[in-house]
């Protein structure tokens, strides 16, 4: 039986982790993010699931807490905001490299530097383009609403084991801290040790007789192998742009004109879709759902379509890149955001697309 | 006299040692006389003789032995230079029933891995922290290390450690005694038969309390760095201890049974 209830962001997905079966998290606290270990805490999911709940002593820690019980195929998490994030990037490496499913969600704070506790997307390039070091990705979900917080705990467990790749949830504080109606997935038991065993044959399990010894490393000090295993790597993310990519196309179908916006943009961008259609103008909105795997050929095609495409976004134009790389040259490519933790209004972004794209 | 062939000689009834089962055929990428090898061979021992090869899960450290997976026969997980106490404190809680151990050295344990260690010492995880102390990065050709002795050279002390501006040796191992979650804290070296077997007799004893719960252990030993320290394998040994052991006396330090 699903249930509803009205529920903060953080709390819907830390909810949410426990129901989908997760064995640990660990965690620093930082706003706006803090009610997720809160949450976790005052639900003793110890009790309620045999759930593993610490507070670490550092984003970093934290972080290679989650390196070691993902590699004993353990479905484990962590949580922060982006100067935690910025902390976790070796890990989150590491972890890529090694090719352990793990959960990361980044509830965004304004930056850089210590920023501010407010709402921003600023770390789209972080999360998308890399973050640490070395040719890696992460899945990268992004939620516009309370419910999909708690949808994409599910979702990114699943995604995260069918790949073996650390799956980034990249929500902001607006989301994190809103309520709004949630509806909740029974709970789904944990794995037992002998379902570890059996699902994930590569977890470090302790080596038994009857196989080899299991070992998790992202280190081959010979070169033409490190090629290899980065070639396995490379051919992993092209399934996942093959099969992975999510958006949500609103009212595109006769657009004239198109926004992109993905999370809190994507929302107020959608009331500004609205108010531009009532005065007669055709506004489409397409809200990518994974920032990686991008949704380049959807946006491409409406490229074809519309006169001209606006990218709202709460940065100073990040996203926007992967837009203009997916439309080329062939319609004019704007950005409009705000920064440092303010979220724009519907009308300043119809005053936007009428200034620069329509008008422009 | 009759000559005696080598089968004659390796009869069963002759066999005086045998190399455990779980150090694998892989030749041992350390340089010949260096402590780490030594210490591999007594962990794998007492993991053999406790029979708790298949529930055993090492964390293996950035330094010289980053490779010790290649060499212990059992599921390992290799870790970022100094977050090994983080891994196996998550494997350990997510795991109670396994037996969990880092392998560290000085640089990834008591520099970049400080609050790891701290802290994993003061929560008192029930797992076992091995600690090769050689007083110098022995990986990354010979820096100072933050164990380096003062007026000791390295690459990057060429004239010598000045505490004054280098600051001084950290005694990890003193430090860690005192916390709360440590149980048994001790320094041992593997520079001679005696040592070897007191040093095996540290590490089981260490392995013995994870079985019992009863808290974090953390077994130090202090190793030489020939290649580092620019000495044959001989003179490093007469060097340790005639420098390394007077400043890292040798002992238990923590002992709560
Ligand atoms: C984040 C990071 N910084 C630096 C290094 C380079 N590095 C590799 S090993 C090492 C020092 C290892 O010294 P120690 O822990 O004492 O081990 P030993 O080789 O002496 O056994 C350093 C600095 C690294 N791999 N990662
Ligand atoms: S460099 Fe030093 S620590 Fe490393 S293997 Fe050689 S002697 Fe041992
Ligand atoms: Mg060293």
């Amino acid at each position: 039986m699903k249930e509803l209830r009205l529920m903060k962001g953080n709390e819907a997905f830390a909810e949410a982790v426990i129901r989908s079966g997760a064995d640990g998290y660990f965690g620093y606290p930082i706003t706006p993010q803090s009610e997720v270990m809160e949450y976790l805490m005052a639900e003793k999911p110890q009790e309620r699931t045999g759930m593993v709940v610490l507070q670490a002593e550092s984003e970093v820690a934290a972080i290679n807490m989650v390196y070691g019980g993902a590699a004993c195929g353990k479905r484990v998490l962590t949580s922060s905001s982006s100067p935690g994030i910025s902390l976790k990037q070796e890990g989150i490496s590491y972890i890529a490299g090694a090719e352990l499913p793990c959960l990361i969600l980044n509830v965004v704070r304004g930056g850089p530097g210590l920023g501010t506790i407010q709402p921003s997307q600023s770390d789209y390039f972080q999360s998308t383009k890399g973050g640490g070091h070395g040719d890696y990705k992460l899945l990268v979900l992004a939620p516009s609403s309370v419910q999909e917080m708690a949808d994409f705990a599910k979702l990114g467990f699943d995604l995260a084991f069918k790949y073996r790749n650390p799956v980034l949830i990249l929500s902001d504080g607006a989301i994190g801290q809103m309520m709004e109606k949630v509806e909740l997935d029974e709970q789904r038991p944990r794995f037992t040790e002998d379902e570890i065993i059996k699902n994930t044959p590569w977890a470090t399990t302790g080596k038994t007789k009857n196989r080899e010894r299991n070992i998790i490393t992202s280190l081959d000090l010979d070169s033409s192998k490190q090629e290899l295993h980065n070639r396995v790597l490379q051919a992993k993310y092209r399934e996942m742009e093959k099969h992975e990519t999510r958006y949500e196309a609103i009212s595109c179908d006769d657009a004239e004109y198109l926004i992109v916006a993905y999370g809190t943009s994507a929302r107020l961008s959608q009331k500004a879709v609205d108010m531009l259609r009532a005065e007669g103008h055709k506004v489409g909105l397409l809200r990518p759902i994974t920032l990686y795997p991008f949704p380049t050929e959807i946006i491409a095609k409406l490229a074809d379509q519309v006169k001209g495409i606006l990218t709202v976004e709460m940065s100073a134009g990040q996203m926007i890149e992967d837009v203009r790389l997916a439309v080329g040259c062939r319609v004019k490519v704007e950005h409009f955001g705000r920064m440092g933790g303010i979220i724009p209004s519907p009308t300043e972004v119809v005053e936007a697309l009428k200034n620069q794209i329509i008008g422009g | 006299m009759a000559e005696i062939t080598k089968e004659e000689i390796r009869q069963p009834e002759n066999l005086v040692y045998k190399k455990t089962d779980l150090l694998t055929d892989k030749a041992l990428s350390y340089c010949p006389g260096c402590g780490h090898g030594t210490t591999h061979r007594i962990v794998m021992e007492v993991l053999e003789e406790m029979d708790i090869q298949d529930k055993t899960i090492g964390i293996a450290p950035v330094g010289c032995s980053v490779l010790a997976y290649e060499f212990m026969n059992i599921d390992m997980q290799q870790a970022a230079h100094g977050r090994a106490p983080a891994l196996a404190t998550a494997v350990k809680r997510l795991f109670p029933e396994k037996f969990v151990f880092t392998y560290q050295g000085d640089g990834d344990l008591a520099a970049i891995g400080t609050a790891e260690t701290i802290h994993a010492c003061n929560r008192g995880e029930n797992i076992v922290i091995i600690f090769i102390n050689n007083g110098i990065y022995g990986m990354t050709g010979g820096q100072m290390a933050p164990t380096t002795l003062p007026g000791m050279k390295s690459s990057t002390s060429p004239y010598g450690r000045d505490i004054k501006t280098m600051g001084n040796p950290l005694k990890m191992t003193e430090l860690v005694a005192q916390l709360p979650g440590t149980i048994y804290v001790t320094r041992q070296a593997v520079h001679t038969p005696g040592h070897v077997r007191k040093t095996k007799k540290a590490i089981r004893k260490a392995f013995e309390n994870q079985k019992l719960n009863k808290g974090l252990s953390f077994v130090e030993v202090v190793s030489n760095c020939n290649s580092g320290w620019k000495m044959t394998p001989r003179q490093s040994n007469e060097w340790m201890v005639e420098n390394m052991f007077p400043f890292y006396p040798l002992g238990d330090i923590k002992v709560n049974d």
